[in-house]
């Protein structure tokens, strides 16, 4: 893992001691809410409904054990006990207060973690395939990439007062896991005709009020030029985004009107100006940041454990969380394990600090020390041998976190909605735990297979509805809660805006009117066809019929 | 003619607090309230005169059920009684 150097430590220790004082004024008067409102934003520390939240970095979604020990002691010190993972691979933190927030802060840089970007008009943290470094079908790992836009965004001076908030998303592999297509920036690391290293460059992709698809800017940028051709990018944003209009003011929007290639053509030729200044990368910086995410000691495996498979094969409830949590590792005789957060009934992305302490200690024994958080609210080991996952089954279960339901209707995505948010208009927890109840059958759940649920409780759309199978925003209809389903969306290397179905439904009807698209697909699938793809072939209208009766 | 009261946050913790005649409550039912938009402007600038106790203050409709206070909007009754969900037991698998 990348460790922090001088610079590193001292930026963030600075600032630790910067917002201390500002909370002292605060808290004496000395400062008003409004003076201290900014100030406590580049802090992540927001106020919502019934407290403060506290939004803390994971930095392209990688934690080491020692980090995770961390989050979950500052649970348990200084919260209720918990902590919540967002599609952000952030962890949010709900019951903070705010005179002991700088100890908080404190705490995380012992581990070279902080608040910072992740709130505020700059260039946010950078998300990223939680498979990095493991993956089987990764062309370069994302992590290295990521760790330099970190550096150079964090405090980026041109590019802290931003129209509106910028997100990027990087992605090792053509099978996108970092939903880099729904991201301002979405980067896709390849290789051209000649072998080379370089990236695919996508902008103006995002989801909110406008929901809307990346365009393929540049099909190959060199190692060399990332940071030159990504500065361009921001600086025609930032020269022309609409500072005047909050709901225009995202990239995405600047690329829909002034046309992909207009942008394109603005970008080549602010880049042309600056791609042979400060910002080309030099070789030995690249290979002193590679060098930080090199492989951990590998064992040599011929091939696939026979124990393991021997295990699958001996144990129906092991078999059933290899089949949706287990994912093929780049090393022989190893594997991604995915750590649902999402129990029958639980809340999406919320963790223990107990649970927390042990995904830290699993880490340790099984995993090299490492864990990543997915932007669908779960946890990753990312490098276990295949010899100990039975052992690492086993001992998720003793902390609930053995849900075998990856990739499945009860891997629901939601953002906390209202019961902690103070923009959101309907709950959208409650409606995910029935939700996950009535689909909480395992045998039921892996028979309908691959499908995504995603629910947001406002058009802010941190639950991502827009790009789930079936998503589900939450609407107020006046002082009622009611839930709009959109059909279709999708978050991979394909990715769509789902499509409203019809009119809204009160929260007991939208989980029969789930049901029923479950059953509708069920009826209509053919062998072996996911959900997203027996939506493309029939057109929603079944759906629309089962939902509506015909017209 | 609207009942309303002047809800905000606290300042050390967030929590949500109501202006009573004698300061801050976190009781609902303790606040004061005001009928009609001179009534409920003037418990606004007192509000406001408290910065250093409460964040954000605004008003909201309120209706007397009994000698209960409720709010009409359910955002509103949803910061009275807090989350919705059951945050502290551990889950179950």
């Amino acid at each position: 893992m990348y460790a922090y150097d001088a610079i590193d430590r001292e930026l963030v220790e600075t600032r630790v001691a910067e917002f201390r004082e500002q909370v002292a004024r605060r808290v004496s008067g000395e400062l008003t809410e409004e003076q201290f409102r900014p100030l406590r934003l580049m802090n992540g520390l927001y106020l919502q409904l019934h407290a403060y939240m506290l939004r803390v970095a994971v930095p392209y979604g990688v934690l080491s054990s020692a980090q995770m020990r961390k989050l979950a002691h500052i649970a348990r010190r200084y919260d209720r006990g918990y902590g919540h993972f967002t599609t952000r691979q952030n962890i949010q933190y709900n019951w903070p207060k705010l005179e002991e927030t700088p100890d908080i802060l404190a705490e995380l840089a012992e581990v070279e973690m902080h608040a910072i970007q992740t709130s505020g008009n700059c260039i946010r943290n950078t998300t990223a395939d939680q498979f990095a470094g493991a993956a089987a079908d990764e062309v370069d790992d994302p992590r290295i990439w990521s760790e330099i836009i970190r550096q150079w965004s964090t405090f980026h001076p041109e590019f802290s007062f931003l129209p509106r908030k910028f997100k990027i998303a990087v992605t090792g592999a053509q099978k996108d896991r970092a939903a880099i297509k729904v991201h301002d920036i979405g980067i896709v690391i390849v290789r051209n005709d000649a072998g080379e290293l370089g990236f695919q460059m996508w902008a103006g992709g995002g989801q909110g009020r406008t929901p809307m698809i990346a365009k393929l800017i540049r099909g190959f940028v060199a190692e060399r030029d990332l940071l030159s051709y990504l500065e361009a990018m921001l600086r025609v944003y930032n020269r022309h985004g609409r500072r005047d209009n909050k709901y225009k003011a995202r990239i995405k929007i600047l690329v829909h009107e002034l046309g992909a290639d207009e942008y394109a053509r603005q970008v080549e030729a602010e880049w042309a100006r600056i791609r042979e200044g400060v910002l080309s990368l030099p070789q030995a910086e690249i290979d002193r940041i590679r060098a930080a995410f090199d492989e951990p000691p590998f064992e040599r495996f011929e091939g696939d454990s026979r124990a393991f498979h021997g295990k699958r094969f001996e144990d129906r409830g092991f078999q059933r969380w290899v089949r949706s949590n287990v994912k093929p590792h780049k090393k022989p005789g190893y594997a991604i394990a995915n750590i649902s957060l999402k129990p029958v009934g639980g809340i999406p992305g919320d963790a223990t600090a107990d649970q927390m302490d042990a995904v830290a200690d699993f880490a340790d024994r099984w995993s090299f020390g490492e864990v990543r958080v997915a932007h669908e609210q779960n946890l990753v080991l990312p490098h276990v041998r295949q010899d100990d996952l039975y052992g690492l089954w086993l001992a998720l279960g003793a902390v609930d976190l053995d849900t075998p339901n990856i990739g499945l209707l009860g891997d629901i995505i939601a953002c906390p909605g209202l019961d902690y948010c103070s923009l959101a208009n309907a709950r959208s927890i409650p409606l995910s735990q029935a939700l996950s109840e009535r689909f909480g059958d395992l045998d039921r759940l892996h028979d309908i297979g691959e499908i995504s649920l995603n629910i947001s409780g406002c058009i802010n759309a941190c639950g991502h509805h827009h790009v789930g199978n079936i998503g589900i925003l939450g609407v107020d209809k006046k002082g009622e809660e009611f839930y709009q389903i959109t059909l279709g969306g999708r978050a991979d290397e394909d990715a769509a805006v789902g499509r409203i179905v019809g009119r809204a439904f009160d929260a007991h009807e939208t989980v029969d009117a789930v049901e029923t698209i479950v059953e509708t697909y069920v009826a209509q699938r053919r062998d072996g066809e996911r959900f997203i793809d027996t939506l493309e072939r029939t057109g929603p209208a079944p759906f629309k019929e089962a939902l509506y009766g015909a017209d | 003619m609207s009942l309303n009261v002047i809800t905000a946050n606290r300042l050390n913790d967030g929590v949500v607090i109501f202006l009573t005649g004698n300061g801050w409550s976190t009781d609902l039912q303790q606040a004061e309230t005001a009928e009609g938009k001179e009534a409920t402007a003037a418990l606004l600038t007192r509000a406001e005169a408290e910065p250093g106790v409460a964040v954000g203050p605004y008003e909201i409709a309120v209706e007397r059920i009994g000698e209960e206070l409720r709010p009409l909007r359910y955002r509103e009754r949803l910061r009275v009684s807090g989350p919705s969900v059951d945050y502290l037991k551990p889950q179950a698998a």
